[in-house]
């Protein structure tokens, strides 16, 4: 482990988030396969939605953080991805058996078309800074979920059907509907696994890893510093923060794939602003830029009200009151240095102990 | 299109952005001068109408309903109306000085998270203290009509109406003539200069937190009276919206907050009667995108140039 030392600061730190997730999985994974009772019936049933959650957030940690645009329609991506990518894998039901490369094409389909979307939507926006593009990106959002809500998608022999704001689809015999408006998708099959997930935010860590690192990193780095510096030293401020945000939409677009193809039934109003600002809460909490810590904080976040269920109705109230305890204790310059303090009392407490 | 109609869309529009453009008042005041988005504004508003509700509910069961017609009336509406506001006030400023106050100096994203937290923690504290089955709020004027010529107006949309000129002119005096009004100006302008004037910078911010919130409580009444139906998460939609309102008529400014409410109220008014129900919100944020293309700093916004 002596070239762990010598390696450079951000290879390291790559090196060490794959192999915490790595052992993550392999943690969970072996008490699945091997522990009669795996890991628990409620830990069991997020595993898929804290993959797709930690890919998403990594995803907006690519824009908010290393391109310091703060975004408040993620969702609406992942919305995207998981309607279209389970639309996709519905349609291909028949054509392509194998469950996880109909995954595979779905997830695919579904970055795709969020990415596309990502690059439409970011040619206005990328112009705007600060708040406007938040407002902007949040307004996307909404936009995207009342469409969502009403479109009717169908497919059958003759090909595929499509109506807007009422159902006027006439599927033929042996016809499946896709979207079905208000409705949401109903999917025949949960095609979505852990491995699955897993590979998946192994992707994303290698994807926003190598986007970060590379020439073009550092150059949303450096518009996100200091714009102006930038744009004189000749970096195309707009190209590379749309680098970042198609990435990221089209990351997100994959999550949501992910997250649709586990639910047996899910609507557009799952992926509304709340959705947009947990996955900003995970962000914040985890630290901006910093992946790692991103990872945890979904993990621990998505857990967190499951875990409290015990208490109930208090549950999301705790959360709110550790959400907001948690924002004053990183960011009180007073609760910061009593809390350095009473951490150097405690090291000369047990030094003293020790002599 | 006969003209009837357009103008009944027209009114019920401006009643709408009535209350679009006293919750965006709350957002833009408080952007102006703390730099913040308040997300928690909204679910004040949630406070506010509660309170009324209860307070309504009290005040009403002591009248006997036969007799005192008049004071039977005013008072119930009067003491709901008052109570909340003095409420919303407290709960205003004690969420400033609790949660915003000590991350004065912390990064804007900080700030917004904590506004989140708040926002949740406001939603289920009232869930738990209220549950989540709606309650079915009476309207504060009672449900008669007004006949102005061929047009029928309800009390509803008259006393809205009516409620955010008065709002809009008592600020604009406030902010103009008064001492605490200039001060909040000068906070706004510039932070550092206004303390070294002399003005109370975190007093003063409180101030603003307590107008927003006071006007917050009134719309709060306004949006139940005009949609009676009042959960927990009544606040966030409109709190989102007035948020786009503030922002479309340029964030910071008074006038603004009022021109930008009115429009989007008539816009959704008329996309939901002429375009689709469903769709009335995304067109109301298609036309905000559009809005911040052409004019990025909104429509009555100042362009802030940029210093290298």
């Amino acid at each position: 482990m002596t070239s762990l030392k010598t390696m450079k600061k951000s290879t390291r730190t790559s090196f060490l988030t794959y192999a915490m997730v790595v052992v993550a999985f392999v943690i969970v994974q072996s008490l699945r396969v091997f522990k009669d009772g795996g890991v628990g019936a409620v830990l069991e049933g997020q595993l898929i939605p804290i993959c797709a959650y930690i890919t998403v957030a990594l995803a907006l940690n690519l824009v908010v953080g290393v391109s310091g645009e703060l975004s408040l329609g993620h969702a609406g991506f992942m919305s995207i991805g998981a309607f279209m990518g389970c639309a996709m894998a519905s349609a291909l039901q028949d054509s392509v058996t194998l469950a996880p490369l109909r995954l595979a094409i779905s997830m695919i389909f579904g970055a795709v078309l969020a990415g596309l979307f990502g690059f439409l939507i970011g040619i206005p926006v990328l112009r705007l800074n600060g708040d406007y593009l938040a407002i902007v990106t949040l307004a996307f959002g909404e936009i995207i979920k009342s469409i969502i809500t009403n479109v009717y998608l169908g497919v059958d022999k003759d090909g595929l059907q499509f109506s807007f704001l009422t159902d006027r689809n006439q599927l033929a015999e042996g016809g499946i509907a896709l979207i079905k408006g208000p409705m949401g998708v109903n999917n025949s099959a949960r095609i979505s696994t852990f491995v699955a997930g897993f590979i998946l935010v192994m992707i994303t860590l290698i994807v926003v890893f190598n986007l970060v690192n590379s020439r073009a990193g550092r150059a949303i780095m450096a518009a996100r510093d200091n714009r102006i510096a930038a744009e004189s030293v000749g970096i195309s401020v707009t190209k590379y923060k749309m680098m970042a945000f198609v990435t990221s939409a089209a990351l997100a677009g994959a999550a949501g794939t992910l997250y649709g193809c586990s639910q047996v039934t899910f609507t557009a109003t799952k992926f509304d602003f709340n959705t947009s600002i947990l996955i900003l809460v995970f962000v914040v909490l985890g630290g901006l830029g910093n992946m790692w810590g991103t990872v945890i904080a979904a993990a621990a976040l998505t857990i967190l009200p499951e875990a409290l269920r015990e208490f109930a109705d208090y549950r999301m109230l705790v959360y709110a009151i550790v959400l907001i305890l948690v924002m004053l204790a990183t960011n009180n310059p007073t609760i910061q240095s009593g809390l350095s303090r009473l951490i150097q009392r405690l090291k000369a407490g047990k030094g003293g102990e020790e002599q | 299109m006969d003209f009837l109609t357009l103008m009944d869309y027209l009114i019920r529009g401006l009643s709408l952005g009535s209350i679009y453009a006293i919750i965006a008042l709350g957002y833009t005041m408080v952007y102006g001068i703390a730099k913040m988005l308040n997300f928690a504004h909204g679910d004040v508003i949630m406070v506010g109408a509660y309170i009324c509700f209860f307070t309504m509910n009290r005040v009403g069961a002591m009248f006997d309903p036969e007799t005192q017609a008049l004071a039977a009336a005013v008072a119930p509406a009067l003491a709901g109306v008052l109570l909340s506001m003095v409420v919303c006030t407290v709960l205003g400023v004690v969420i400033e000085g609790l949660a915003y106050k000590p991350l004065r100096q912390a990064p804007s994203l900080a700030v917004l998270i904590t506004a989140i937290g708040v926002s949740y923690f406001l939603q289920n504290a009232a869930q738990l203290l209220w549950t989540s089955s709606p309650k079915y709020f009476s309207p504060i004027v009672g449900s008669g009509q007004v006949q102005a010529g061929p047009l029928t107006i309800s009390h509803v949309i008259l006393v809205t109406i009516v409620a955010c000129v008065v709002i809009m002119l008592a600020l604009t005096f406030f902010t103009n003539k008064t001492k605490m009004g200039k001060a909040m100006r000068a906070v706004s302008e510039d932070k550092g200069a206004a303390q070294l004037m002399g003005i109370n910078v975190n007093r003063t911010i409180s101030m603003t937190f307590a107008i927003g919130s006071a006007l917050a409580a009134i719309a709060g009444v306004l949006l139940c009276s005009a949609y009676p139906t009042l959960t927990p998460t009544t606040g966030s939609m409109p709190g989102i919206k007035a948020f786009t309102a503030a922002v479309f008529g340029g964030i910071g400014s008074i006038p603004g907050a009022l021109l930008g409410g009115l429009l989007l109220g008539i816009i959704e008014i008329f996309a939901s009667a002429y375009i689709s129900t469903q769709l009335s919100t995304a067109v109301v944020f298609g036309v905000l995108i559009v809005i911040l293309l052409v004019k990025p700093a909104g429509l009555l916004g100042k362009t802030v140039r940029e210093k290298v």
